[in-house]
């Protein structure tokens, strides 16, 4: 399969890629499979009910790297996928996925993608998600990204994920449900300017003896954009859990902080943070004493804080 | 004359009404290290703060080099060659140590580079290159942090306020050190706000400043003894 310069592009923005990956990948473009290739103890299928794949890897597997970018070039698309992901026990792997919508047009494009992640016993997973938008349409860009975490016993999974801009309208729901020993471990970062609105939902389901949570999101809301952060982890065992916004708001921007915690076990540890405010006068005075210039010195902050 | 201040003052607004906090100030600076002392809330951390741009004179001129920079901002201050080492240095979430050390030399440093110059503050250099400058730093690694900077800058003039204020546990001979190191390298002036009085020692010149006014000027030699007897006079007065 070959790619032209935009969906290259798009390809470099959310995973980081210049090429066609080495190793287990999906690449679905404008609504239909472009590319696949499958491993050894990697297996893609595309699902026959609906919509979607199913990424099966196998028991044991160490090490090994499943990408599957979804690239939107065409205006006018409205795209929706269920992606199941299968872990298999005492696998531990990388999973990398993302969307990047260029949208030249003048129609609303839309990629909703369903991920429901299955870690079994002991497995491990960081899961990569990068959302990101473009284009000189005038066409809304939107992306509603639905996360499903089951987690075995023992199972670990760090995910990342990250709106880097350009996306008008974005609602993302995350549920996890963690068996004993479990851990999850969440990062989000997101930046939205102009008019753009983002909605975060979180709900962890803190089952498992000794199971454990951390929630962490921090962004930056500029211009006029509206940022809401619902995080609600619920502590139904002996267990810990930890939810924490972060958010710079600059410009006429709005956002509001919902953190939630439920402790109903005597044993249940939980903790929730959530801070809102500007960029502190000191730190662009600090950065100015430097030689950078006002606006030099607030991209470093954002950046920083966004790394 | 590398610095010159001309009848500066300054004014801000206070809950009893408009205050001078710096009073008709004219001060020439060419020394190698000059020394700022005097009681707190005397006027010398506004003064040094008038010096970078971060306030704004009044009334009076500020020149560097003949050029006057009363009006400019504290960026091209900055880019003059003006360095201003905080009291309280700021705290950045995500921003690491070799981030902010590249930004003070103008350019990206690598780890070696980067680790370079935190040696010469004391700080065990491999462990701080990568560290965000957030919560987890104490704040006398925060203060050795800044000093790095104003070395990575590397500009004709240094200002220090306080340097010497929560770093008890590495001893002031290394600062002095430092500073000499610094003078050695790029010349020019370094200037100090400190109470202690190693660093008072070391300095070419001594200017007190209270009430927001100069109110002794010279070498060591000619300030340090009457201040020294001034301190303890008061301190046995208080304890008396």
């Amino acid at each position: 399969m070959a790619l032209d310069v935009i969906q290259k592009n798009l390809l470099k923005s959310i995973a980081d890629l210049e090429e066609i990956p080495e190793g287990a990948y999906n690449i679905r473009s404008n609504g239909s499979l472009a590319g696949r290739h499958t491993t050894a103890n990697i297996d893609i299928v595309t699902k026959t009910d609906k919509p979607g794949i199913d990424i099966i890897i196998k028991a044991g597997t160490k090490n090994e790297r499943v990408d599957i970018p979804v690239l939107l070039t065409e205006t006018g698309l409205d795209d929706l996928v269920y992606n199941d992901f299968y872990i298999g026990e005492d696998a531990d792997v990388l999973i990398v996925a993302g969307c990047g919508i260029h949208n030249a047009g003048g129609l609303k494009s839309e990629h909703d993608g369903i991920h429901a992640f299955h870690l079994a016993k002991g497995a491990k997973l960081k899961y990569v998600e990068k959302h990101y938008g473009e284009g000189e349409g005038t066409g809304e860009r939107i992306l509603n990204p639905t996360t499903e975490i089951e987690m075995a016993k023992d199972s670990y999974m760090e995910m990342e994920s990250t709106q880097i801009g350009g996306v008008d309208s974005t609602v993302r729901v995350t549920k996890a449900v963690l068996e004993e020993g479990a851990t999850l471990v969440i990062h989000e970062k997101i930046m939205t300017h102009g008019k753009q609105s983002a909605t975060t939902d979180f709900t962890v389901d803190l089952n498992g003896k000794d199971c454990g949570a951390h929630v962490i999101s921090r962004s930056v809301a500029k211009d006029e954009s509206h940022q809401l952060f619902l995080s609600c982890i619920n502590g139904n065992a002996p267990c810990n859990g930890h939810t924490e916004c972060d958010a710079i708001i600059m410009g006429n921007a709005c956002v509001s902080a919902v953190p939630k915690i439920n402790a109903n076990d005597v044993d249940a540890s939980l903790i929730h943070e959530a801070a809102i405010g500007k960029i502190a006068g000191e730190q662009l005075i600090k950065l100015m004493t430097l030689g950078l210039t006002e606006k030099e010195a607030e991209e470093q902050i954002v950046g920083g804080f966004l790394r | 004359m590398l610095l010159e201040l001309q009848n500066v003052s300054y004014r801000a607004e206070s809950d009893t009404g408009v205050k001078e906090i710096i009073s008709h100030v004219d001060l020439k600076i060419d020394e190698r290290f000059v020394a700022f002392t005097g009681p707190n809330g005397g006027g010398k951390s506004t003064l040094a703060k008038l010096i970078a741009g971060i306030y704004t004179p009044s009334e009076g001129r500020i020149l560097m080099d003949g050029e006057d920079i009363t009006g400019l901002s504290i960026t091209e201050r900055a880019k003059r060659g003006i360095s201003y080492a905080f009291q309280q240095p700021v705290r950045f979430k995500g921003l690491t140590v070799q981030d902010l050390i590249s930004l003070a030399s103008g350019k990206k440093l690598s780890a070696p580079e980067v680790c370079a110059y935190l040696s010469e503050v004391g700080l065990c250099a491999r462990d701080y290159v990568n560290r965000e400058l957030n919560e987890s730093l104490s704040g006398g690694e925060l203060k050795r942090i800044e000093i790095a900077m104003i070395m990575a800058r590397g500009t004709k003039l240094s200002l220090f306020d306080e340097p010497e204020a929560g770093i008890d546990l590495w001893s002031f001979g290394n600062l002095i050190t430092v500073f000499e190191k610094m003078h050695e390298k790029l010349g020019g002036s370094i200037l100090i706000i400190s109470h202690q009085e190693r660093i008072l020692n070391i300095a070419d010149r001594i200017i007190v400043i209270a009430d927001g006014k100069i109110t002794k000027d010279g070498t060591s030699k000619e300030v340090l003894p009457a201040l020294l007897t001034a301190r303890t006079c008061a301190a046995l007065t208080k304890n008396a």
